[in-house]
């Protein structure tokens, strides 16, 4: 490993640093386990999206549905069909990307805001599916009467269940795989051509790329990884409710990319992060948090909207 | 003889439900022709949409004892769209001609920050709203169902769609509007103020929004909540009738709301869930919407 070499993997051995070490040094900082476990679950939600809206430049507003979806079927499997931790997380992402899968024809050809109109008005079926079907998913009250199970592999088990910190670090080998995953995609020539039709359609279409194919795969890749992330979610919190599914959660995706920059990699999970410190303290402090939510999207909007890594690289190059 | 009767019965029931399917039609064909006017004209989603209309509400809710519900039918969706041209200023002015992504970021945090305030304002609990006495009383022994209030509701919805389309059709601004959703900038060399016109496009839009507002409270009652479920499907009536369209916007309402309503008689839970259902089929026969234009989007 050559030494610029090096320079180019700075930033990724700093962040995984960061996370092996979080829940050592959080605590220390005044946070505690979960809130780490939660932002890096979020930030799994938003880097999956970011994977569609920053690299392939498709605006999705309805990723809450995918990922209700990956937490439901976690929940509903351990409740009724398997009490395993790890079955559940593969029945939710299996869920959650088909259905993506089964929506993307009816989608890939639009474009910009109707694109967004549609998939967050789609996310509503799962929402009003999940809230209406008391008997199976339990209504509006969610589903509970389950909890994530130790892992046991036979010859050794782990205590995710009641020990925090084992389950952070469960958490972190899913994200790490997931994100793996992605960065391997988009160094593909795959992820190449994303990058080419988010840069310009039309020259990309000329070419004779299958536009919306990519743009089907794209969507449908970044659906799976956003339902990994709900079945991380349920686990975390032993429980889920409809308004994981509902369309303002999506909008809190959006933001998390946005405010951690949605042209660069580790972005999403920047923004995860400061959302969810955000959201933990304003809603410690103050009943109408959600204005302060609000303000905070206004603000970034209109004074933010490169995000954090975006600044910082722009201050680098210039 | 007990087979008549539950024919009749059963008759009723769905009549019942497409009446009111309509209803409800009507109310997101009001919303929606707001949202639809901003969206053609500015190319902005605003999901501060329902916020206005709970606003629009509220604000009637709040002048009711000193001017009554007549006053508050005038004077409070005037009021939203003063407010309505106020946040175009302020704010939504900032992200024309940006990535569509930050003037949806922008007004969903609008939206947020409406529904939060109008529960810290009037309170999380659901208020009544007292229309008049005689509004309410039904209109006919045998179809229950016709209170006055509803076929009212009906009516007011009716004079306002004509208005807008009266407005759009043969005032200046209404042409302008028209002009400048096919070609802005050739509407702006040739002198019309882009500024203004917008402007006064989105308070248009915000104006309708509160008057669904106050009609929505005589029905439903006062929640904050109000808006965020009145949203989506205003957004599934501007799908299904298709973008650009602000006939297709009136059409997909009014078919939506049917649509819901008879499914209110068959499968009571798929009641809010089937108007998605609509607009997948739409999509997958005619992805630009029933009236839509080809390639506008």
């Amino acid at each position: 490993m050559g030494a610029s070499e090096l320079n180019k993997q700075a930033p990724n051995i700093f962040v995984w640093l960061l996370l092996l070490g979080m829940p050592f040094w959080l605590p220390a900082i005044g946070g505690y386990t979960e809130l780490g476990t939660r932002a890096v679950v979020l930030g799994l939600a938003a880097m999956s999206l970011n994977f569609l809206l920053g690299y392939t430049g498709v605006l999705s507003f309805g990723h809450a549905a995918y990922f209700g979806l990956g937490a439901y079927g976690v929940g509903m499997t351990i409740r009724y069909l398997m009490p395993s931790t790890i079955v559940g997380i593969l029945v939710g992402t299996l869920v959650g990307t088909l259905a993506a899968a089964i929506i993307g024809p009816l989608i890939i050809r639009l474009r910009g805001v109707y694109f967004a109109m549609v998939t967050i008005a789609f996310g509503q079926v799962f929402f009003f599916i999940a809230f209406r079907w008391n008997s199976v998913t339990g209504g509006d009250d969610g589903l509970s009467g389950w909890t994530r199970l130790p892992l046991d592999f036979g010859f050794a088990s782990i205590d995710i269940q009641h020990n925090a910190r084992a389950f952070y670090y469960f958490v972190l080998v899913v994200f790490a795989l997931s994100v793996g995953a992605m960065a391997w995609l988009l160094r593909s020539p795959f992820g190449r051509t994303l990058i080419a039709i988010r840069e310009n359609e039309q020259r990309a279409r000329f070419l004779g790329i299958p536009v919306d194919q990519h743009i089907w795969i794209s969507w449908v890749i970044s659906c799976c990884f956003v339902s990994v992330a709900g079945a991380l979610y349920a686990l975390l919190n032993n429980f889920i409710d409809p308004r994981a599914l509902y369309w303002s959660q999506s909008g809190d995706f959006v933001i998390m990319a946005v405010l951690g920059g949605m042209r660069s990699f580790w972005g999403p999970l920047i923004g995860a992060a400061i959302f969810v410190v955000l959201q933990d303290y304003l809603s410690s402090q103050t009943e109408n948090w959600m204005s302060f939510v609000g303000l905070f999207f206004v603000l970034v909007v209109l004074f933010f909207p490169r995000g954090v890594l975006g600044v910082i690289r722009r201050k680098v190059t210039s | 003889m007990s087979g008549y009767g539950i024919v009749s019965s059963m008759t009723q029931l769905v009549l019942f439900n497409i009446f009111n399917g309509l209803i409800v039609g009507a109310f997101y064909a009001l919303m929606a022709l707001g949202l639809s006017l901003i969206l053609n004209l500015s190319g902005v989603i605003n999901f501060a949409h329902g916020g206005f209309l709970a606003i629009g509400g509220y604000i009637a809710y709040t002048l009711m004892p000193y001017i009554g519900f007549w006053g508050g039918l005038v004077v409070a969706p005037l009021l939203t769209a003063v407010l309505g041209l106020l946040v175009e200023r302020v704010l939504i002015r900032r992200v024309y001609g940006r990535d569509p992504l930050y003037s949806l970021l922008l007004t969903f945090g609008l939206a947020f920050m409406f529904e939060d305030g109008t529960r810290f304002i009037w309170g999380a609990q659901s208020l009544p709203f007292q229309v008049p006495g005689w509004l309410v009383t039904p209109l006919s022994n045998q179809y229950f169902f016709l209170t006055g209030y509803r076929l009212f509701m009906v009516l007011v919805v009716a004079i306002a769609v004509m208005g807008l389309f009266l407005i759009l059709g043969r005032t200046r601004l209404g042409i302008r509007i028209r002009a400048g959703t096919l070609d802005l900038e050739t509407v702006s060399v040739l002198g019309v103020n882009v500024r203004v016109l917008r402007n006064m496009n989105f308070g248009l839009g915000v104006y309708l929004a509160g008057l669904a507002g106050v009609l929505a409270v005589g029905q439903l009652g006062l929640q904050p909540t109000i808006g965020a479920s009145l949203i989506m499907p205003s957004f599934v009536a501007i799908i299904v009738g298709g973008l650009g369209s602000l006939p297709g916007t009136l059409l997909g309402g009014l078919l939506i709301g049917v649509a819901s309503g008879i499914t209110t008689v068959f499968f009571p839970s798929a009641t809010e869930a089937v108007i998605y259902v609509m607009m997948a089929a739409v999509l997958l026969v005619r992805p630009r919407g029933l009236l839509g234009e080809e390639g506008r989007f």
